[in-house]
């Protein structure tokens, strides 16, 4: 199948290549219709996003083809050097590579990140701007099809994109193996740090409603209670309002531990027993980190929380071993499908041929014929038909037979190079 | 026949084991509903095997060490199963159908003997008694399970490690809840069997309390059990401490289930 993806990720080219390459969503649909209009492409996609600049075609011929997309890349630098500038950045998939390479950009195997999900959503997007301006057409429909069921398959059964990969949703992650089900739960905010704030909403999306807030200046506090729809309470207080929270964020720029060991043995204790979640993303830290002996109380510091990160991506890579063999057996179909799909023309073509062959030479017989009746041309017609019938007949058995077979594409490029079916001297 | 049903039980629970133990280490939903149909069918199995084998001899037959660990394993599947549809929570299995496949194995190693019922255990009192401890050991085995799955756990989140079981294994809180239930309802079942044993000891052997080492061994078991569910109500013996004393609990019930049947002797003695 003569697709070809041509383009740059944040694999191969740094930012400064790829912003001057990136569509601005403006002027892509006048993009779209140049691409389209390029010679030798038959169907066409763009996919622009910040870490992929990717060109999406189905062209006459592989070699000129990509050329053509190469081409059309080179000419949005609006300067001569392009093919020296751009040129060592670029990729260029064809054929079998360029199914495999957009199946595994729609599963999020080639982003910046393993597994996240966004990439899905814009290819999706660029898919349907396609369709909206119609530069695709059957191939490259049934690849986008495919590239965002394969991409469904891979999120479904592997767990690339179940663990998180952030520290705030690290932090999420590790409430909710301690606490199951957070609806109950009540998350206190010790100073106010930007990261800390991203936490507390985290937890609040995963359920959790209840927020204590206590900065040094009450003021700063009642404030950031009123966006969180909590309660603020005073520096004194603190070590008091620590008895109700299930999870801590101290993030103060003080120099010292603020949450002392003593302390949360008394606390703890107040509890009943019941676990608090500690985190500590200040630095220098404002807990201490002896806490963590204590029975029932879990903390984590920053670099607690960047190493479950760390551990979590790591999964996901080994996860997308799993998601390699998913897709390449998702590439064997499309390219079966493809390639059965090439069969046809050329057994369409091979009859033409003999056919064409067949009306030529009784035209050039006939007049030498004359006193033939109407009834006797006839029955020289079909004779001829039957022979170039009875002739035909195995080939095409054979081909068809072998269509979605290992080797169809050589035999396909057989009966073409034999028969010259494309027309050449 | 009865043979029969009880080599598919314990095929059936094979499988499970594998395919539970699969689970854990891939974590593919399929295997997870593999065990979870395995061990469901067994169970059927057995259960047919525990029938064919009564209306056989014409009594429950729990008097050797085969039927006891057979009547055992059953159980232990028995609530498991009913645990696992209520809370959805396949690693469970994992952990338990292990157990539950030891004992039905050991069961199978043990040749069921041939011998009657002695009159004295002709009772209804003896199956009320059987019943009890039986169901109360059961609990206190999946107990068990989830107090090992806890520390795990806990180990994992105090250590910060986030691998493969912290991946895998369910909430600290979780788990402390359903141990917690599981404690409840293994503590009623024991406190009833110790109750109908000692008041059938007063038909059969003239006295309620005998220090008969089944009775002391249970009345510890009790005790510690008591313990956990005391001092979680008063001072909050939760999380690893309940689960350590689960652990302790487990080794007691063992203990008085096996160990005094096997090497103390009295009047328990398997036949």
């Amino acid at each position: 199948m003569n697709i070809v993806v041509v383009g740059v990720s944040h694999k191969t080219a740094p930012v400064e290549i790829r912003e001057c390459l990136a569509f601005p969503e403006k002027s892509l649909p006048e993009c779209l219709a140049s691409l389209a209009k390029a010679p030798g492409v038959n169907e066409c996609l763009i996919l622009s996003t910040c870490n992929r600049v990717e060109l999406y075609c189905l062209v006459q011929d592989l070699d000129k083809g990509a050329q053509a997309v190469k081409e059309f890349l080179y000419q949005r630098f609006h300067v001569s050097d392009g093919p020296e500038k751009v040129g060592p950045h670029l990729y260029c998939y064809t054929g079998t590579d360029a199914v495999r390479h957009t199946f595994r950009v729609a599963s999020s195997l080639d982003s910046m990140m393993v597994g996240e999900p966004q990439i899905l959503g814009q290819l999706k997007e660029a898919y349907d701007f396609g369709l909206q301006h119609k530069t695709t057409g059957l191939i490259l429909n049934r690849l986008m099809k495919k590239a965002i069921m394969v991409a469904k398959r891979v999120r479904t059964e592997t767990k690339i994109s179940q663990s998180a990969v952030s520290i705030s949703y690290a932090a999420v992650e590790l409430a909710r193996k301690i606490f199951g089900n957070l609806e109950q739960k009540t998350v206190m905010l010790l100073g106010a740090g930007e990261m800390a704030e991203l936490a507390a909403r985290h937890l609040m999306n995963n359920g959790i409603h209840h927020v204590i807030v206590a900065t040094r200046t009450y003021e700063n506090a009642v404030k950031l209670a009123e966006e969180f729809k909590g309660e603020a309470v005073r520096w004194d207080d603190f070590p008091r309002a620590m008895v109700n929270a299930d999870i801590l964020i101290a993030s103060t720029g003080a120099p010292h531990y603020i949450v002392k060991n003593d302390e949360m043995k008394h606390v703890i204790k107040e509890r009943k027993y019941r676990p608090i979640f500690c985190i500590d993303i200040s630095v220098p830290r404002n807990i201490d980190p002896a806490i963590n002996e204590i029975d029932n109380v879990y903390l984590y510091d920053i670099d607690d929380l960047q190493s479950v990160v760390e551990a979590n991506i790591k999964e996901r890579h080994k996860e997308a071993e799993e998601a390699e063999n998913i897709i390449a057996g998702e590439v064997n179909t499309f390219l079966e499908w493809g390639s059965s799909l090439e069969m046809v023309p050329t057994i369409v073509a091979l009859r033409e041929k003999i056919d064409g062959i067949r009306r030529t030479e009784l035209e050039k017989a006939l007049p030498r014929l004359d006193g033939l009746d109407e009834k006797q041309i006839k029955a020289v017609e079909s004779l001829t038909n039957g022979i170039i019938n009875k002739v035909l007949h195995d080939p095409m058995t054979t081909l068809k037979k072998e269509a979605n077979g290992e080797n169809a594409a050589m035999y396909v490029e057989a009966v073409r190079k034999m028969f010259n079916l494309d027309g050449k001297e | 026949m009865e043979s029969l049903f009880f080599k598919l039980a314990l095929i059936g629970y094979a499988i499970g084991t594998l395919k539970g133990l699969l689970y854990l280490a891939k974590s593919r939903a399929f295997f997870g509903s593999v065990y979870l149909i395995a061990s469901s069918v067994g169970f059927a199995f057995h259960t047919l095997a525990l029938i064919a084998m009564t209306v056989n001899k014409g009594y429950l037959p729990v008097t050797d060490l085969h039927g006891a660990m057979s009547l055992f394993s059953w159980a232990i599947v028995m609530i498991f199963l009913i645990v696992e549809y209520r809370y959805r929570i396949l690693v469970l299995g994992s952990f338990i159908l292990p157990l539950a496949f030891i004992a039905i194995f050991s069961a199978a190693m043990a040749p069921p003997k041939t011998a009657g019922l002695p009159p004295a255990l002709d009772s209804a009192w003896f199956l009320v008694h059987i019943g009890f401890a039986m169901l109360g050991a059961a609990a206190f085995t999946l107990s068990f399970a989830v107090s090992v799955m806890y520390l795990i756990q806990e180990w994992n989140v105090k250590h910060h490690k986030a691998g493969l079981m912290f991946q895998r294994l369910p909430s600290l809180e979780i788990m402390d809840e359903m141990n917690y239930r599981l404690i409840s309802l293994g503590f009623i079942p024991l406190t009833l069997g110790i109750l109908s044993g000692s008041i059938w000891a007063e038909y059969v052997w003239g006295a309620f309390w005998s220090w008969d080492p089944k009775q002391t061994w249970s009345l510890i078991t009790w005790f510690v059990y008591a313990a956990l569910l005391h001092g979680r109500l008063t001072i909050g013996w939760r999380g690893r401490k309940a689960a350590i004393i689960a652990i302790i609990g487990f080794m007691a019930v063992i203990f008085t289930f096996l160990g005094v049947n096997l090497l103390l002797g009295g009047k328990h003695t398997f036949q």
